[in-house]
């Protein structure tokens, strides 16, 4: 670099910042980008939620470029070398059949994130529109959708995905469904305390009085206040929905073979534990490293979006 | 502030270390008591103990230790049937007529002398009950009309049988060995009965046998528990306490053999034997059991109804590959429907895995590639690992599969309902005769939907055959014990090559001991396994 | 944890409900919900039951059954009523006490239920105990040292305890204390040599084994809980010093904490008389809310430790369609749901003098 582009450089990075820490923002949009830099910048001074943030990018980075870090997709059997110790041709061995466990770790983080995306893509909505909807409505569309809410709050979570899981066949899309079933009840509620708090303030009486549907009041002004409570929600819930899909996989109801799930890895490797440790023990270990991450982040998000929780500062 | 919470740190963290080994290390591995056995076992498969009902796995094994039967296989001859309280057994000229004579001097547990009359109440329970088993008795021509006239006794000490069928009486002995050939104590029985239901509610849970071994306790997934009979036939058994625990996971059985926790295991995976070379205080049996491991095809589905394609499946099965590595040890390559080392058995083996072959089959019937299947089986071991492979070589066939894993409870429903397309399951023979394999593999006598033959095989795979009908029949009828096996033979042979079913494997029972355990015996079939010769040193 | 919000948010509406009359709404307002939950559980168990693609009947009398066999005992389970006429005669009946029949164990299922919860019961009394008596001191300990080396370590062990697979973690503990360094027994609740020796009175195994004085039953029986109450304590410890550190930083910022200090009371007076004092109403509902999630959270962990609780009465009665057994658990352990919120909620009131109004 010669040193005018850096100097050049140095200019504009500090005319972005000093654009980024004005105290008068000029437009909304520099004022949201005011917010999320201040944001980023506490969450970057955050080691733990850095921690976090690092485990789940590299999840990323390895469920997207699998195909490059692996020879094959951990599928291929080779019978003649079954449960072979952790060495240079296979880093952390091979299973019952033969197959490369660290292949099959970086395939099934893929199967990790399908899970906690389709979660997310279900329950959020979900909870969202009942929560809103419940807590700006009020009167007895909030207590139907309310004692709705109640009874899955009460329902054995475990229990009730197990249910939902035998009803339908065991599977993985199946399982994530009975998760989700089991899941968006909190965010329901998160949503509607939100929606309580925000329901009389100015803005939503004066977009009323303007005229605006309810739909349109829902989605372009509660809908977005509420949502960084949920992100937060859902991020630390994460670990648990991978905990839950795990569990599931651990009883034979979730992801059906080959597919290189990590809890079903377990489930099938845990006879192997005495004899050939690594073959339970290293997903295990990812499932760990992964749900440990997403509460990590979950953890630095919370203090950030949501400085009201006193926890972790 | 600070002494204090590091004072209750301290003191939870001493706690903790202190709790550990004052668990201490003689509670963690303790001997099990002299005159006991413990054996770990899955024992998530009982549901009842009242012999008429019987047909699972353990429940099998455990009456077969606290009922004699009418007829028997005992432990010093374990391929000779003899009589159980039966002392012997006359056939009429025309085999229509079977007249038992019932032992003098036997009683039940409860004291109560075994008479001819209990030995007719327990026939006619069977039938009146109607319960899964009753078609064991139902092909003598028994029902519920007539069966108070067919099962008779005559005298204190003679029961006479009258068959209305076309069967062999060397048949009807054999299946006078299943479990519902057991006696029942009439008197003890009767006395708990509920609602005319012939003590059916009290028997499912406790026992009225005079065998070696009396229930003790059972409590449903968590142990069976059988106290000795000190006035059995054959003298008091040296066990007086035989526990069965529920240990559903072999991992964990493993754990306790290996620490003496458990006198013997049962449902080891080869691999765990394997790991328990290096224990001199375990020893492994072997003992060669009649259940088997086999791959069908559903005739109803247009693509596997072709014979070439049911012929092609047969050669992608790694037999060896599969029998050399997670099997081995366990089960054998056995391709024919009654299983190696019976009377009747057909022990070749015609088929391997052939690849090339089967491409060639394939494309014979007019395959083009890119078929879709599914596989359904048990979701334990080795049935998924079975399925794992077979997938992987049909795919290489151009033929993508998706395994469903299920319970049995969810599997068997599919499969009677005939929903399958290729399934992956076990088979044992209800009483050792060739017949009952036969009856289930090879007889269909009516192919219709409707026909509801939910009991056989064949019907279940919709497969149907008037020529291997026939010889099944004409084999059941046979007089001639040559001529019967040579039916028998036959008609293996042609099902073999024709049928749906690709027999692969042939089970082989390892159970692991503590060294001081000696006098185990575990028979052919399921059912064939005996404590009362067990002793501990 | 999932239900940090529902505590808030019932915290909140508490604080709402008008005074007058409370006590009678509030009993009409229980009885409801209960009623309510009451219905939806059995609803959704049943409707599940019911499309469930394993079969009662075949559940019974096996696979080889004849089809005659098959359907009598078809009849027999009254499955050829229509559905809402079955879902009408169980609750008539359940509301008179009979849960019907378990197929697995051919036992009526509130027999079964008073068996098995028990077990299930002890273990989580005593991991939420044992959550409770390590999580708070460390949840303090790292509030008062914010930032140290100390807080680290408890925030990293409780996040620890949030992630870790927990029927992996117990796979590992039974390797290492049971097969390896033999400190521990293995599965199981009791050995099975002891069994049937202790009368079942309450039936919990320690206080059955103590009063009548065997203290060799009580031994091995406590050295059994060791290791899956370890479990499911990891997990409550983790959520318990979670909340308990957060609650304590709250209550530590407050002016009158400074106003204390300033007036020279002594830290531990501080602490423990002030601060802890505020914080216990927040972390009565947290353990409320722990001890309920790990009733019905024991389900793995019974699975790895062959632990004879409900959880494993349930799963097991799931894959073998004896739907009966999968109601009557669910309402049991629901209810233990609704009524630890509800004794949690008294509690808070009576301790919170601003929650009474």
């Amino acid at each position: 670099m010669t040193e005018i582009a850096f100097k050049k450089k140095q200019r504009s990075e500090g005319k972005l910042t000093s654009w980024l820490l004005s105290n008068s923002p000029g437009s909304v949009f520099q004022a949201r980008c005011q917010r999320a830099y201040i944001a980023w910048m506490a969450f970057r001074a955050n080691p733990i939620a850095m921690a976090g943030l690092l485990i789940i990018l590299s999840l990323l980075f390895v469920a997207l470029f699998a195909p490059l870090i692996t020879e094959s997709d951990g599928t291929p059997r080779d019978l003649a070398n079954r449960l072979s110790a952790p060495s240079g041709d296979h880093w952390f061995g091979t299973d019952e059949l033969g197959r490369d466990i660290f292949e099959r770790i970086i395939w099934g983080s893929r199967i990790t994130l399908y899970i906690v995306g389709l979660v997310t893509v279900i329950v959020v909505p979900i909870g969202l529109a009942i929560g809103t909807i419940a807590g700006f409505l009020g009167g007895w569309v909030d207590n139907i959708l309310m004692r709705i809410t109640d009874i899955f709050l009460a329902f054995p979570r475990l229990i009730l995905a197990l249910a939902f899981v035998s009803a339908l066949g065991p599977g993985l899309e199946n399982a994530v469904l009975a998760i989700a079933l089991t899941t968006w009840s909190p965010f329901a509620r998160i949503a509607r305390a939100e929606t309580l708090t925000i329901r009389n303030s100015e803005h939503i009486m004066a977009a009323q009085i303007q005229g605006a549907s309810t739909t349109r009041i829902l989605l372009s002004h509660i809908v977005p206040l509420c949502l960084s409570s949920v992100i937060v929600r859902l991020t630390l819930d994460m670990a648990g929905i991978i905990l839950t899909a795990a569990g599931l996989g651990f009883l034979g109801l979730g992801a059906q073979p080959p597919l290189p799930e990590w809890g079903a890895m377990i489930s099938t490797g845990r006879q192997y534990l005495l004899d050939q440790w690594w073959v339970p023990t290293v997903p295990g270990i990812a499932i760990l490293v992964v749900s440990m991450g997403f509460n990590l982040l979950g953890d630095g998000l919370r203090d950030v979006l949501d400085p009201r929780s006193g926890d972790g500062k | 502030m600070l002494k204090i919470t590091r004072r209750h740190l301290l003191a939870t963290s001493l706690a903790l270390a202190l709790a550990a080994p004052a668990m201490d290390a003689n509670l963690a591995s303790a001997e099990t008591p002299p005159d006991m056995l413990v054996m770990a076992k899955n024992i998530g498969d009982i549901i009842t103990m009242d012999p008429a009902e019987v047909f699972e796995f353990t429940a099998g094994e455990v009456i077969a230790n606290v009922y004699d039967r009418v007829m028997m296989f005992e432990l010093e001859d374990l391929t000779t049937l003899v009589g159980g309280v039966t002392e012997n057994a006359d056939i009429s000229e025309d085999g229509k007529t079977i007249t038992l004579k019932i032992r003098s001097g036997q009683t039940f547990h409860s004291g109560n002398p075994l008479r001819a009359e209990d030995v007719a109440f327990s026939l006619q329970r069977v039938i009146k009950l109607n319960k899964t088993p009753v078609f064991i008795f139902t092909q003598f021509g028994w029902n519920l009309d007539n069966v108070d006239s067919m099962v008779v006794a005559t005298d204190e000490s003679t029961v006479k049988l009258t068959i209305d069928a076309e069967i062999s009486p060397g048949l009807v002995l054999n299946a006078l060995s299943a479990g519902v050939g057991s006696v029942v104590d009439k008197e003890l029985v009767l006395s708990h009965e509920v609602d005319s239901d012939l003590g059916y509610a009290w028997l499912r849970t406790n026992s009225a046998g005079s065998g070696p071994y009396q229930l003790k306790t059972y409590k449903a997934n968590e142990l069976v528990m059988l106290e000795s009979n000190p006035n059995y036939r054959h003298g008091a058994p040296a066990i007086k306490r035989v526990i069965l625990r529920h240990v559903p996971e072999p991992s964990a059985q493993r754990l306790l053999i290996e620490k003496g926790d458990a006198d013997m295991v049962r449902n080891l995976t080869p691999d765990q034997i394997k790991g328990l070379a290096g224990n001199n205080d375990v020893t492994v049996n072997n003992y060669p059991k009649a259940g088997l491991i086999y791959l069908a095809s559903n005739d109803l589905h247009p693509f596997l109804s072709h014979p070439k394609v049911r012929e092609a499946l047969r050669y992608v099965i790694d037999y060896e590959g599969m029998a050399n590595s997670f099997l081995e040890g366990q089960y054998q390559i056995h391709q024919a429907f009654w299983p190696a080392g019976l009377w009747g058995a057909l022990e070749e083996k015609p088929f391997n895995f052939d690849m090339a072959k089967a491409m060639s089959l394939l494309t014979e019937a007019g395959y083009a590639g890119g078929e879709n299947l599914t596989i359904d089986t048990l979701n334990q071991s080795p049935f998924q690992e079975i399925a794992q492979v077979i997938q992987q070589n049909l795919s290489q066939l151009g033929i993508e599969t998706e395994i469903i894993l299920s319970e049995g409870k969810t599997l068997w429903p599919k499969y009677r309902a005939r929903k399958h397309e290729l399934i992956i399951a076990r088979w044992s023979p209800d009483y050792v005769d060739p017949h009952s394999n036969a009856d289930a593999f090879a007889d269909n006598p009516d192919n219709r939907a409707e026909a509801k033959l939910t009991g056989k095989l064949a019907w279940r795979t919709g497969w149907f055959d008037p020529d291997i009908n026939a010889i099944t029949a004409q084999a059941a009828r046979e007089l001639d014990l040559g001529q019967r096996e040579k039916l028998y033979k036959d008609l293996q042979r042609k099902v073999q090559r024709v049928g749906p079913f690709s027999i692969m494997f042939q089970h082989n029972e390892q159970v692991a001991l503590r060294n001081n355990i000696k006098g185990f015996v575990s028979g052919s079939n399921f059912d064939l396994v005996f404590y009362r010769t067990v002793t501990k040193e | 944890m999932s239900d940090e919000a529902k505590s808030e948010e019932m915290g909140r509406s508490r604080r709402f409900s008008p005074f007058s009359s409370r006590a009678l709404k509030r009993i009409g307002n229980f009885l409801f919900t209960v009623s309510l939950t009451f219905i939806g559980l059995t609803a959704i168990t049943f409707i599940i039951g019911r499309v469930m693609p394993a079969d009662p009947v075949l559940a019974i009398v096996g696979d080889r059954a004849p089809q005659e066999v098959y359907d009598a005992t078809w009849l027999a389970l009254g499955l050829d009523k229509p559905l809402l006429q079955q879902y009408g005669i169980y609750i008539w009946n359940t509301l008179q006490g009979d849960l019907g029949t378990s197929i697995m164990t051919a036992r009526p299922v509130l027999q079964d239920l008073i068996h098995f919860f028990p077990a299930t019961l002890e273990l989580a009394t005593v991991a939420t105990l044992a959550g409770i008596f390590i999580g708070v001191p460390m949840g303090v300990f790292a509030a008062v040292h914010q930032g140290s080396l100390g807080d680290h370590i408890v925030r990293i062990i409780g996040l620890f305890g949030y992630s870790v697979p927990i029927f992996w973690l117990g796979m590992v503990a039974l390797l290492v204390f049971y097969a390896k360094l033999s400190w521990l027994p293995g599965p199981g609740r009791i050995e099975v040599y002891y069994d049937g020796i202790v009368e079942p009175v309450t039936r919990f195994i320690l206080l059955d084994a103590a009063l009548q004085g065997e203290w060799e039953i009580f031994k091995n029986a406590l050295a059994h809980l060791v290791l899956p109450a370890s479990m499911l304590a990891t997990f409550a410890l983790a959520y318990i010093a979670r909340m308990t550190r957060s609650f304590m930083l709250d209550q530590l910022n407050q002016e009158y904490v400074l106003t204390a200090r300033v007036k020279g009371l002594s830290e531990f007076s501080v602490i423990w008389r002030h601060a802890f004092r505020n914080v216990l109403v927040q972390l009565i509902t947290i353990i409320g809310l722990t001890y309920a999630s790990l009733l019905e959270g024991s389900v793995l962990t019974e699975t790895v430790f062959a632990w004879p609780g409900i959880g494993q009465y349930i799963t097991n009665s799931l894959f073998n369609a004896d739907m009966n057994a999968v109601i009557g658990g669910t309402i049991v352990v629901g209810f233990c749901f609704v009524g630890i919120n509800m004794l949690s909620d008294a509690l808070y009131r009576f301790v919170d003098p601003r929650a009474r109004g």
